[in-house]
């Protein structure tokens, strides 16, 4: 349900974006950690919503989720957690802590030119 | 057509007054805690009891967050307890710059701890920080034993978790629930979390709570006087 705040978000950043660009956008990518917890389609479904009647109205958002990194505490490595296989999948110990997780960017806009 | 690279943190809003409340917090050496759950978990029942129980050791006092009424922050202060009432009117999460209002409110120079009691949901409050010393899960039986790894977000960050309404597992043929396997699950994601089976109810357990609460005002407020 927070998706609506984040789509909100991201909306007002194309719009300014669009503005600074004097072009209308087309296409966007966000990207965001897994904790972050945004589901794709209640995402679309927010964006499409709000979006309407706005610059941004047929502009198609796509979600580049990023895995969370796990540092071990025992022989350093950093990998990518994996929740059904959590561990160090370097030496096997679970003892590692997770590092933070990546926070929710507007990574790219796809304008119209001309 | 053209690509035009942004890199813009969209909920920067939010990080910078969870900032903010975070160093409004620690230059009152006070601590502040983050309670997620699902509703119905037991949170405002394993409030009331610690105030109860912690009075004369630790001065608690309580942010409620609910989308709508006035309840939670009642019982609270039937239980002896200072509470702001957030409604986010269908909001599904606290935002930091309510706390920041909320800490406002509250006369915190007369309180060690203050608990915030987040929106019931297990998902969403946990992408959004507050200025927390540390968050706190709680579930309870009741809503089963694969709850922690269906929704790994708040059992991975948090700091403890409470496994509530034990007593009803008593209640043979009841309730299925294998605290171990829990245990076991959010311990392989979250090597560091304390984990206390309790019941709010009948108080079993909630020793164990209260000596890391205890713990954790000396390790994050050193030097702090109780009353």
């Amino acid at each position: 349900m927070h998706e609506v705040m984040a789509a909100q978000g991201v909306l007002s950043a194309i719009i300014a974006e669009a503005e600074k660009q004097k072009a209308r956008p087309v296409a966007a990518r966000i990207s965001c950690g897994m904790l972050n917890a945004i589901n794709d389609e209640a995402f679309s479904f927010a964006f499409e919503a709000i979006s309407k009647g706005t610059v941004c109205e047929d502009v198609k958002v796509t979600v580049e989720h990023k895995a969370i990194q796990g540092r071990c505490r025992g022989c350093k490595a950093i990998f990518e957690f994996e929740i059904h296989k959590p561990g160090c999948p370097k030496c096997g110990a679970d003892n590692f802590e997770l590092l933070p997780d990546a926070p929710l960017l507007l990574e790219e806009i796809e304008f119209e030119t001309g | 057509m053209f690509k035009v690279t942004v890199g813009k943190k969209i909920l920067i809003a939010n990080e910078e007054y969870a900032a903010q409340n975070q160093r409004f917090i620690a230059e009152h050496k006070k601590v502040c805690l983050n309670m997620i759950s699902s509703p119905g978990s037991g949170k405002t029942t394993i409030l009331a009891r610690t105030i109860t129980e912690m009075r004369g050791k630790i001065r608690i006092g309580v942010i409620e967050g609910d989308i709508a009424t006035e309840i939670d922050a009642e019982r609270i202060r039937a239980a002896g307890a200072p509470a702001i009432q957030i409604n986010t009117e269908g909001a599904c999460h606290l935002s930091a710059a309510q706390i920041s209002e909320a800490l406002k409110k509250l006369a915190i120079d007369n309180l060690d701890l203050i608990f915030i009691e987040n929106v019931g949901n297990l998902v969403c409050p946990s992408a959004f920080e507050l200025g927390e010393t540390a968050k706190v899960a709680v579930l309870s039986v009741a809503e089963g034993d694969d709850k922690a790894v269906k929704y790994p977000a708040i059992f991975a960050k948090a700091k403890a978790l409470l496994i509530n309404k034990i007593d009803l597992l008593s209640a043979v043929g009841q309730v299925d629930f294998d605290i171990e396997k829990v245990k076991g699950d959010v311990h392989k994601m979250n090597h560091d979390i304390k984990i206390f089976a309790v019941s709010a109810k009948t108080g079993e357990g909630m020793a164990g709570w209260y000596e890391w609460l205890t713990l954790t005002m000396k390790v994050t407020t050193p030097g702090r006087t109780t009353p």
